[in-house]
């Protein structure tokens, strides 16, 4: 369940719970990460993940080998997220329109948005990098949802259900750090 | 010394078994779906470079199964740095064939970068896999690849090699859903 520490505060906003979103990871069935660190979400998903042994991290040097290795666990029904920053997103791009869209492959991605102003949606940003993230996903036809309030992750079950049962990819947009737990 | 390529499937043909996975890209792919066509053949990888990381991802997710990839030395150049990540990831069950022509045999057979130099073999020794060879005779390669095979992983073995027989080169099908379905269906038990 939610924790106290994810109502806490950073500045003027609230931020999500890494611990609550890790919780519902494994809600959803996902036992595998394969990650390339990311300052958004380091300390609270990657190095709590890292430690926990309910999950197998995978730690890659480049985000499309993720993709690629996301999309072929799920050939036999294994859950595995791809944890990466967008600037690795638009480095997959892609990867993830061969394997994620041509050949429809449920490759779920936790991205964090690094640069971004938590207490600004992504299309206020000042970061050309992260104005641009949405767009681009809508262009290429990616279902993506944003991770910004505490409660924006209780989304994620229901989110990942969807992609593996129909086959597609989604995005997770992680604009502020998750609170380490 | 060259091996021709289609002789090198050949050899590896009787060492496949029936349960393992075979990841192949490009004429090396169409190649063996001609000389071996089987259900676990996992036929597109999609992007090129990414054999090697499709490999692990069955490889991990699939313990109880071999997985062979057959990969090109143009697309290994794309993901070197999955070297690192398969010899990271410690998968016994990975056994990695790059077929060296030193050429990108589908797009016009440019040559890659470096052609002379590169030493496949000596990167997958950097990166950390348990062994690597290589060979340039395919007597020497017979005689040794059941060795290997025997070994755990991950073992890379690179292949000097030139185009043998040719086959068809049948994209739509491996692009195709048909395909995919045909090697999920094997992996999963369903008929």
């Amino acid at each position: 369940m939610a924790t106290a520490s994810s109502a806490r505060t950073r500045g003027q906003v609230a931020h999500p719970s890494g611990a609550r979103i890790i919780e519902l990871l494994k809600e959803s069935g996902v036992g595998e990460v394969v990650a390339l660190p990311d300052i958004v979400t380091s300390d609270g998903l990657l190095w709590p993940i890292s430690r926990d042994p309910a999950i197998r991290l995978t730690r890659v040097c480049k985000e499309d080998e993720g993709v690629s290795i996301c999309a072929a666990m799920s050939c036999n029904g294994t859950r595995a997220v791809l944890l990466m920053q967008q600037t690795g997103l638009m480095d997959s791009l892609n990867a993830i329109r061969a394997i994620g869209i041509d050949y429809q492959r449920p490759v779920v991605m936790l991205v964090g948005l690094l640069e971004k102003e938590p207490h600004l949606p992504a299309s206020k940003s000042a970061a050309y990098g992260v104005r641009i993230v949405e767009p681009v996903l809508r262009a290429m036809g990616i279902s993506h949802s944003s991770i910004e309030e505490p409660g924006d992750v209780e989304s994620i079950v229901h989110l990942i259900d969807e992609a593996y049962a129909n086959s597609r990819p989604h995005v997770f947009l992680i604009g502020r750090a998750p609170v380490a737990p | 010394m060259t091996i021709r390529r289609d002789e090198a499937l050949r050899t590896l043909v009787p060492l496949v078994h029936d349960n393992d996975i075979v990841v192949a890209v490009y004429q090396t792919n169409f190649d063996w779906m001609g000389i071996n066509p089987r259900p676990l053949n996992y036929v597109a990888v999609g992007a090129m470079g990414q054999a090697t990381s499709h490999g692990l991802g069955l490889a991990l997710a699939n313990p109880e199964r071999r997985v062979f990839v057959f990969d090109g030395d143009g697309s290994l150049l794309m993901n070197l740095g999955a070297l690192v990540t398969v010899a990271g990831a410690g998968v016994t069950n990975f056994y990695h064939f790059v077929f060296a022509n030193r050429v990108y045999e589908v797009n016009g057979d440019q040559p890659i970068p470096n052609a002379e130099n590169v030493d496949f073999a000596g990167f997958a020794a950097a990166a950390g896999y348990a062994m690597s060879r290589s060979f340039d005779d395919l007597d020497e390669f017979a005689r040794a690849v059941p060795r290997i095979l025997e070994l755990a992983g991950p073992q890379m073995v690179s292949l000097e090699t030139v185009p043998g027989e040719p086959y068809p080169r049948n994209y739509d099908y491996i692009h195709s859903a048909e395909a995919r379905k045909t090697f999920e269906d094997a992996l999963n038990g369903r008929k």
